[in-house]
Parts: C-alpha cells; structure tokens; sequence
C-alpha cells in the first residue's frame, strides 16, 4: 500500500511537473512575450526597442533556464546596468545584496499579476475562497440529489421510475452549463418574462451569499454533473441489486425497504464514490463557464481575465492550483478505492 | 402588418421545416420496413428512446444539410442586418420586405437586428460539418494508439498512458485558452500539430489494409499506393495554407483551404477527445486479447496489426459505436464552449456557442437570441445521448 502510494505520488509530480512546462512554454512564446512588452512599454515600441525590453528584463533567457527560475531551482537573472543592478529577485525594498538568489514557487514567489497589479499568490488566495465556496455548495446540493436518484432508479431496474429518472439523469448530462444556465436566467431571473425569484447574476453572493443570489449558479454547475453521478449509481445499485445476498435476504422476508437501506446501498456507493472524485475536472469547467456567465469573480472568473489578457504569472498560478487539484482528487479517488473494495485492499 | 401569434409561428416553422419532416417521414418508413435486415440499425427501431434519440439528431442532419447543400429553410441571410429589428420578439413582421423576401422575423431578431432563426439553423450546418468529423479523427487518434498500447503493453503502454492523462489532467478551457488565441496561430504550433494529428488517419488506412492484404502484394500494392496518392493530396492540401506558417504547396495543387479559426478549432476539439478514446480503445483491447480467437490468430501466425485491427477492432465495435455518439455530443458541447468564450471562430459566425455568447448579454431584458441556439444545442445532444443509450441497450441484448 505504501509503496503503491509512493509510486502514485511520483507520478503526480511528474505529471504536475509537465503540464506547468507545458503551460509556461505556451504562455512564454515569442507572440506573448512581445505583447507583453508593449503592455508594459508602450504600444508603439519598435522591433529592437522590444528585443531591448526583453534582454532588460530576463526574458532573452532559453525556456527551460526561465522554467527553472519560476520554479525556483535555478538562481533568479541579475542585469548590471552600471547605476544599479535589477533582477528577478530584487523588487520592492529589496537590493541585490540583500535579495535571495531563488525566487520561484518553491519559495512561495508566485511572481505579480500584470492586470490587477497584485501578488498572484494573494489573487489565487482570494479568488480560490469565493471558488471553493461555490464548490462546497455545488456538492452538497449534487451529490445527495445524484445519489438518491441512481438509488431511486437502481432498486428496481426497468421500472417506470427507473425509465423516468434514467431520462431525467440523461437530459442532464446533455445540457452543458452555458445552455441551462441561460435557460435558468431566462427562466427564473429575467425581468421581461420570466418568474422573477431569483437573480441573474451572482456579484453580489461574492461577500453575501443569499439563497436568492447564490442558488442559480449552484444549480447549474450541480445539473450537468448530476446525471453522470446518477446514472453511475443507478448501474452499480442494478448490479447490487441482483447478486446473490440480495436474494437470500428476500427469501429471508427482509422488507424491500430494508434489503435496500441495510444490504444494497453500502455496497452501491463504492463505484460512485471514484466517480464524484473523478467529476472534479469537470466541475472545473462547469466553475469557469458559471463563474463568467454569472459575473462571480472566482478562479474560473480570473483565469478567463488571465488569459484574455496574456497575464503570464497568474495564469501559471491557476493552471498550477487547477492542475494540482485535479491530480489530488485523482490520488484520492485511487485510494479511497482500494480502501472501499476490499477485493483489491487485502490482495 | 400585424406581429404573429405564437399558433402562428409555430405553423410557420412546421412550414418552413418541411423538406426536413419529408426526408425524416422517408428515412423512418425505409428503415422500418427494412428493420429485420439492418442489424443493429435496425433494431434501434424497436427501442422507443433509441428512435427518440434518432429522430432528434436526424432532424438536425438534414436540418443542415438542407441549409448547407440545397439552401433551404432559412428565412433570411444569418449576417445580414434589417432596419429597426434589433432585439424585436418573435413573430414582428419587417418593416419594409423585399419583393419576394419572407415578411417576417420568425423567432425575433437579435442585438444586431439579424434573424435568430435563420442563424439558429445556418449554426447547424457549422455544427454538422465540424463534430462527427472531429470525432471521427479523435477515434483515429485514439484508435491507432490505443490499440498497441493495449495489445503490446510494457513501456508503450505506460508511455503512451502517461501522455493520455497528462492531456486529461489539465482544465480544457485552460487548454482552449492557450491554444486558440491569434498570438499561438501566429507561432504555427496548431498547423504543427494538424500536421502531426491529420497523418492518422492515413496511417491507420495503410496499416488496416497492408495487414489484411500483405499475403497478395500486387493487389496490395495498387490499393496502397492508390489509397496514399489520393488522401496523400488530401492531406497535404489540408494542412497547407498560405496564412499558417505550414505553407508549403503552390496553389495550383492546393485543392482547397479551411476558412480561418475552423483549423484551429477542429484540432483542438480532436487533441482533447482522442485520450479518452484512446483509453477506451487500451482498455476493451486488454479484455479482448486474452479470448481464444486472439490466441488462435496468433498460432496462425498472424502479424500483430493483423490481430489488432482485423480480429480485436471489430470486436470492440459496441461499445464503440455507442461512445462515438456520445462523443460527438460531448464535442458539439466543446464546440459550443468555445464559441461563448469568443475563441477560434469568427465572432459573426452563426454556430451556436457564439451566439449564445452574444445573446446573453442582455439576457434578463430580451432572452429569446440567447434561448433559441441553447434550445437547438440541447436538443441535439440531448439525441445524440438518447440514441447511444437506446443503441447500448440494443447491443447488450444478443
């Protein structure tokens, strides 16, 4: 078991190791690079004028050398300019004898938001609150709906309650965010015709969260994600529901109700359980398209701004917690599983 | 003129849907008369959400191809503007109508006084052409590597595995972001990468009939050289394009060019969906290698793409089949989340993500330009997944 959780360990960080190269060589190319210049520059600048800015600034260095020092494993650039010396590292009070010669994400440097004009580790603390918050409700409205449904529907297999819901859970998993959420405005939010009970927008759930504000939102990222859930409990408590304790129970006269609450369902749930873990990827998406559609400034929200806007260290930063909770609930995903299946814990 | 009841709209739209009930009302009566001889086609008519999920998708079929081919349906250009329709309700009549022109603006107009439901169906036709084809290059992808990684395991398949889930692990949107933005067409990486996805299929083409024939070289040969002659030139006339740095072939060879975006878009929806076919693939070849007719092959003497694709592929064609159609719902929703972030395709493209993304800004105050591509894009995925469950269904049975 240790070893196995070693070895899922170093594949995460190989694999996080890749995907933030991966994003830093994309977001470092020489297109960016020169649109940044001219950001911080000026707009007009010429060809050498840019070349010049870029030398000044550490970005003439090879990709991987730049990598390095974003990560913090290679010493920060220093730039002698005879009156002073700039560098990677020495910012605000700092000067270059008194600056650390590393300064990455390993040292807790995120680096500055071009755009907000912040610390991106203070942005991505931020944004992550109001994202998680989002999350957490998003969960505890998806998940026991999902599973009651899959429950609902498994028990009795090819039941007209089983057809109905088995529909439902469908139509769902066909109805992205942006197509339900606008539905759900229109429906429930929109002054012109529509019901008025909630708001079209969740700006204001960002320090407030209100029934009234919040649940929309909620809503839809929770809709598309459940019929997945559902339809994968729905499976596992069909297959339960046929093994053979489930008819020795039966034949015992255990009630109905009984066989399902005490027999079927523990075992129901362990399939289900990989597949909340594995759904975060996709909630991922659901929380940027959500996020936009609602105006709720979250991580989704931001990495929209940050890659509109080519701000190159915050969206290392969100790529870095995005990609980060992903493989997370992938490795919990992984253990929980073979910690739930006994087949797989004892051998 | 007086604006129409929504009766009246709805008896208008039947009208102008008319080729499409006529081809539907033709396939259906063809297909069950025929049903007994159509295999598993045929028994997805005795599947009532199976035949659901037909109809819906079909309707978008010839919906787009009746727009796309014959140019019909539509009531008016989807990018012209018209005086004093902007954001107008369904059913005003215009203003000032051309001889011969239709009077009205069925399903209103929207923020830059264009026709909602003339856009709405010319976004079918962007949607139809784009997502089986990418899928099916996804599944080419996904096929053509998933099936040695599965069949010859070792360090291919973990290799191969760890690039999947590399591709996997990361946000699509994110992944969208970075690809598709004019600075990264700019450096050529998405025709770098076209060149590099667009050679499987030729590849699994080579390789399917070199197998199979491989014992018959004359006959071999003129297929080969014939099938890498013909889609050879499709391909380089693909990937060619005198605005990308791939640039190579003159323009008299050049057969034709994807208009801008839609390149990048296609591989971009490919990239993201061939892992997880590939894992499909990997998973079902594991299965399927340890039956008896593999073995069998194998003391034959077969060579090893002979048993993968001749013995193992054809066997994995159920669940297959039903994950194609699911997956061309998932990439027309892909397709639809690129459009309301505004990437790729061209803002005044009628395809319905972009729409949806210019409708709702004024969502809350007029929400039909929003509503009606969002009401078209679920109904056609919504169909896609009722088919595949009702085809699952069907082929779990025998």
């Amino acid at each position: 078991m240790l070893l196995f959780l070693l070895r899922r360990i170093g594949v995460m960080i190989l694999t996080a190791l890749c995907l933030s190269f991966i994003v830093f060589f994309l977001t470092n190319l020489p297109p960016n690079l020169e649109k940044i210049a001219k950001y911080e520059g000026n707009a007009r600048m010429s060809d050498e004028e840019v070349a010049g800015w870029l030398e000044n600034n550490g970005f003439n260095q090879p990709t991987l050398v730049r990598y390095g020092e974003w990560l913090g494993v290679v010493p920060g650039w220093t730039n002698d300019r005879g009156d002073r010396i700039t560098g990677r590292c020495i910012t605000g009070d700092l000067t270059a004898q008194t600056a650390p010669a590393r300064c990455g994400i390993l040292q807790g440097h995120w680096g500055e938001s071009r755009v907000f004009r912040d610390d991106v580790s203070n942005i991505v603390a931020v944004r992550l609150w109001m994202t998680g918050k989002l999350m957490l409700w998003v969960m505890l409205l998806m998940v026991p709906a999902a599973l009651i449904i899959g429950v609902l529907a498994g028990m009795r297999e090819g039941s007209k309650t089983d057809r109905t819901l088995s529909t439902v859970s469908i139509a769902t998993t066909a109805t992205p965010e942006y197509v339900s959420g606008v539905i759900l405005i229109a429906v429930f939010a929109s002054s012109a015709v529509g019901l008025k009970w909630f708001k079209g927008t969740a700006t204001s759930a960002m320090d407030n969260a209100t029934f009234e504000n919040f649940f929309l939102p909620v809503l839809t990222i929770s809709l598309y994600g459940m019929g997945y859930i559902a339809r994968m409990t729905r499976a596992s408590m069909a297959e339960v529901m046929t093994a053979q304790y489930i008819r020795t129970a039966r034949l015992k006269g255990v009630s109905f109700r009984n066989i399902v609450l005490k027999h079927a369902l523990r075992n129901a749930l362990i399939a289900p359980f990989t597949v909340i873990m594995l759904q975060f990827p996709w909630l991922l998406n659901g929380v940027v398209v959500v996020e936009t559609l609602f105006n709720y400034k979250g991580l989704g929200w931001a990495l929209v701004q940050a890659a509109g806007n080519n701000d190159i260290d915050l969206l290392l930063g969100i790529s870095v917690v995005s990609v980060l909770v992903v493989l997370v609930t992938q490795l919990i995903s992984d253990i929980g599983y073979v910690y739930l299946n006994p087949r797989i814990r004892i051998s | 003129m007086e604006p129409l009841s929504w009766g009246q709209i709805a008896l208008q739209l039947v009208i102008r849907f008319i080729p499409v009930w006529v081809a539907l009302i033709v396939t259906f009566t063809l297909s069950i008369a025929y049903k007994r001889k159509l295999g598993l086609y045929g028994k997805l008519f005795d599947n009532t959400i199976g035949m659901v999920g037909f109809v819906l998708v079909m309707f978008w079929v010839y919906t787009a191809l009746a727009v796309g081919v014959f140019d019909m349906i539509m009531t008016h250009d989807p990018l012209s503007t018209a005086l004093g329709m902007k954001n107008e309700p369904p059913g005003t009549p215009l203003r000032s109508p051309d001889e011969g022109e239709f009077a009205y603006y069925l399903l209103g107009g929207d923020t830059l006084a264009r026709d909602v439901f003339s856009r709405m169906v010319a976004g079918a036709w962007v949607v139809i052409r784009i997502a089986p084809l990418a899928t099916l290059f996804a599944f080419m992808v996904g096929i053509t590597l998933g099936l040695p990684a599965g069949y010859f395991g070792g360090k291919l398949d973990s290799a191969l595995s760890f690039l999947a889930n590399l591709i996997l692990a990361f946000p699509v949107i994110l992944l969208f972001y970075l690809l598709v933005t004019p600075e990264m067409v700019q450096t050529g990486i998405p025709s770098y990468m076209a060149v590099v996805l667009f050679l499987f299929p030729i590849i699994f083409l080579a390789v399917l009939i070199n197998s199979r024939y491989r014992t018959q070289p004359p006959k071999r040969n003129v297929m080969l050289a014939l099938l890498i002659l013909v889609l050879g030139w499709v391909y380089l006339s693909l990937i060619s394009d005198p605005e990308t740095r791939v640039a190579f072939l003159p323009p008299w060879l050049d057969l034709f060019n994807i208009p801008g975006g839609i390149l990048v878009v296609f591989v971009s929806v490919v990239f993201v969906n061939a892992p997880t076919v590939f894992r499909i693939v990997r998973g079902l070849t594991l299965d399927i290698k340890t039956r008896d007719y593999v073995a069998a092959a194998q003391t034959r003497g077969e060579g090893a793409w002979y048993i993968m694709l001749w013995e193992i592929l054809p066997n994995t064609r159920g669940p297959l089949i039903v994950d194609f159609c699911l997956r061309i719902g998932y990439t027309t929703i892909l397709l639809g989340t690129l459009g309301f972030f505004g990437l790729g395709l061209p803002p005044e493209s009628p395809d319905w993500g972009t729409t949806i993304n210019q409708g709702r800004k004024l969502l809350s105050i007029y929400p039909h330009p929003a509503i009606v591509p969002a009401v078209a894009l679920l109904s056609m995925v919504l169909g896609l997944n009722l088919l595949a469950d009702g085809l699952r269904e069907e082929s779990l049975k025998d």
